[in-house]
């Protein structure tokens, strides 16, 4: 039915930039993107999560405040508030470009998705297995440092690497503010070669290749944190 | 700076802003009836004993949830003029991708569900001489859907959120009036402080609903 | 050593401990039981100060467990305690188990601490397993290296909480060697158990609780042997607990 016509991709589009090497850049901006992102989600989210697992009901409401914000607002919506609304109410905000705005606002949508799962495994965890650390004389912060986070880290792997996932997936929101990653090559590509087959076959596989990067990652991290007949929280 | 917001006139709000909304509801609620028709049929076969239908749901089910949902959009807006010869807008094209898109995504959680019927409910079934979809249909599903219920009410306020994407083929929905919004008035701040806030009460509000449903399930259980 | 004055916890408006006192001395060997959902197991954490409560006091080796400027990390490495479901560290290897407390709570080196812990392990009969994780071992020999952990410490007294309840019957007898061999040696106990055996053999006094009350606070021999002065809830839980 249809022929696939790859040749665009050796054509020049402006000086020695040919569509392929453009596709590179624009994959590298798709996986810089998310690798900041995912950072600040993680950092952010595993604080949060762990604030909202404390005895104390302020650590936790700012907790679920923040929770709950950046996950009931569409990511597509926060890319478009950081982009136009912060930097005229924070004029501080106005010298970072495009891209870190994009990279704040994946990052703050995925750590409330991040926070609800450390939560939840920190939960998972007996609550026995906390007396048992503050028996020994732990104080609280030893408890967590040295007994709850560990065993939650293990228990939050397999949903953190789906969430990475999502961070690049998600990464693609970020056309709509211009940036030039794989979807606004799509886009753009799409509609100057009139090749809109080949240039989605070949972004899609991108993002193929990069979720599969994330799973090996993955299964390294899970190899060599793992313990023998680790049995977690479930007793 | 000092906010504006003296555009929004109720001719505003009816003719923009609500528009926007109706669309937005009507294609969350489309995809949601259609998705999770479909994305229990994916579950079904992913869970058949032949090879073949487990196979293809695996696939699908694989395949769709590693491709962003803004590149199945666009995927779906290039490919139906190519395969019926002309163009059914922006509207008939989101439906399609996001009963396609999130079918994945409920036969993901309906296969939760059907695993989480006891298996001798279905030999019950089949003891009392019950066919593969008697049971299912009478038995195993009907438990499966109510087990499942708050997460399948879940992934529909995350279906909801989005329905925004559709921004990338123009389509009218309601974050698309906030950007028409923005940029007939010039008011880019105002306009999406409101949508902010408008998808914010509108997603707290439902979630904090299936928390309610969820709690009820679990007294009745 | 410990002495427990008028205790009272409440969930919200759902009373759990009703005004219970008691006072243990240092050697003794007391027995905590009666049905499930008396609050047998929030009364021996409340000494700890792991179960805050609302009304009464406990003092523990004169130290306020209730009073806020007590530091309570430091009561709480000088009580050891035992768990039901054991509750090793499952990211930590027997021997890490063994010495993490000792080296960040009490301050220990690591060698030092972990010859005590090796010396605790050796006397639970477990030197051979000390570079094995939790989930390699078998129910009672986890309970064992639990024990090991909190003598480690040097406690001034041991409270289990239900040591075997959560054991398979063919290893409950190892564990209790140990915890009765502890007891012989003079070790002050507080033991939250359904083993009236074990009661009968090594306890000098059994309190027996229903809802959240101490219904009976009597020598071991009052509690075997003299039943007619006892409460009738109190009969009707032995004659269940006996037969």
């Amino acid at each position: 039915m249809f022929t696939l016509d790859w040749s665009f991709l050796s054509k020049k589009v402006v000086g020695t930039q040919t569509y392929f090497s453009w596709l590179m850049t624009a994959w590298e901006t798709t996986l810089t993107i998310s690798l900041f992102a995912f950072v600040i989600a993680f950092t952010l989210g595993f604080l949060m999560g762990v604030l909202r697992t404390t005895q104390n009901k302020y650590l936790v409401l700012i907790g679920n405040i923040w929770t709950e914000i950046f996950r009931n607002i569409p990511v597509l919506v926060q890319i478009f508030l950081w982009y136009f609304v912060i930097p005229k109410i924070f004029p501080i905000f106005s010298k970072l470009p495009a891209f870190a705005l994009a990279v704040i606002a994946l990052g703050l949508f995925t750590s409330s998705r991040i926070s609800e799962q450390v939560r939840a495994g920190i939960q998972s965890i007996p609550t026995d297995q906390r007396y048992a650390s503050l028996a020994l004389g732990l104080t609280t912060y030893q408890s967590y440092r040295f007994v709850l986070l560990p065993v939650a880290f293990r228990l939050v792997l397999p949903p953190l690497t789906s969430e990475a996932m999502n961070v690049i997936k998600n990464s693609s929101v970020a056309f709509a503010v211009s940036i030039a990653e794989l979807t606004m090559y799509a886009i753009q590509v799409q509609e100057e070669t009139a090749r809109g087959i080949e240039v989605y076959l070949v972004v899609t596989a991108l993002y193929f290749i990069s979720a599969l990067i994330v799973n090996l990652i993955s299964i390294v991290v899970e190899k060599s944190i793992q313990i023998p007949h680790f049995i977690g929280g479930k007793k | 700076m000092s906010l504006d917001f003296s555009f929004l006139t109720l001719k505003v709000i009816n003719n923009i802003i609500l528009t926007g909304l109706i669309f937005s509801i009507k294609l969350t609620l489309i995809s949601m009836v259609l998705g999770i028709i479909l994305g229990t049929l994916l579950a079904m076969m992913r869970l058949s004993k032949y090879k073949f239908l487990s196979s293809f749901a695996l696939a699908y089910v694989t395949i769709i949830r590693s491709i962003p949902l803004v590149m199945v959009i666009l995927w779906v807006f290039l490919l139906i003029p190519l395969f019926i010869g002309r163009s059914l807008g922006t509207e008939y094209s989101a439906i399609i991708t996001f009963t396609l898109f999130e079918a994945a995504f409920y036969a993901e959680i309906m296969r939760a569900g059907i695993q989480s019927v006891k298996r001798d409910q279905a030999n019950a079934g089949y003891a009392l001489g019950m066919n593969y979809f008697q049971c299912m249909g009478y038995i195993v599903l009907p438990q499966a859907f109510r087990n499942m219920l708050p997460v399948l009410l879940t992934q529909t306020i995350v279906l909801f959120q989005d329905t925004s994407l559709v921004y990338a083929i123009g389509a009218f929905d309601l974050l698309k009036g906030f950007s028409i919004i923005s940029k007939n008035f010039n008011r880019p701040v105002e306009a999406y402080i409101l949508a902010t806030i408008v998808y914010f009460i509108i997603c707290f509000g439902l979630s904090y609903l299936v928390k309610r449903i969820q709690n009820r399930v679990r007294i009745v259980r | 050593m410990i002495e427990l004055k008028n205790v009272s916890k409440w969930y919200s408006d759902f009373q759990v401990l009703d005004n219970c006192s008691t006072k243990i001395k240092k050697g003794e060997v007391v027995v905590v039981c009666g049905p499930s959902g008396s609050s047998k197991s929030t009364l021996i954490k409340t000494i700890n100060g792991l179960e805050p409560f609302q009304k009464g006091e406990i003092i523990v080796d004169n130290v306020n467990v209730h009073d806020p400027k007590t530091n309570l990390s430091k009561l709480r490495s000088r009580v050891g305690m035992v768990f039901q479901h054991f509750e090793l560290f499952p990211h930590l290897s027997v021997q890490e188990n063994l010495t993490l407390a000792q080296i960040k709570v009490l301050k220990r080196n690591k060698t030092e601490a972990i010859n005590y812990g090796l010396k605790y392990l050796e006397r639970v009969g477990l030197t051979n397993q000390k570079d094995k994780f939790p989930g390699q071992l078998s129910g009672g020999q986890q309970q064992r290296v639990a024990i090991a952990r909190a003598l480690s410490m040097d406690p001034i007294v041991m409270l289990f909480d239900e040591p075997t309840s959560s054991l398979d019957p063919e290893m409950v007898g190892e564990v209790l060697d140990v915890i009765v061999k502890l007891a012989n040696e003079g070790m002050t106990m507080v033991c939250v158990t359904h083993e009236m055996g074990f009661a009968k053999k090594v306890s000098n006094r059994v309190i027996f609780m229903d809802e959240g009350k101490i219904v009976e606070d009597c020598t071991k021999d009052n509690f075997f042997n003299n039943q007619t002065a006892l409460s009738a809830r109190a009969k009707e839980f032995l004659s269940k607990i006996l037969r």
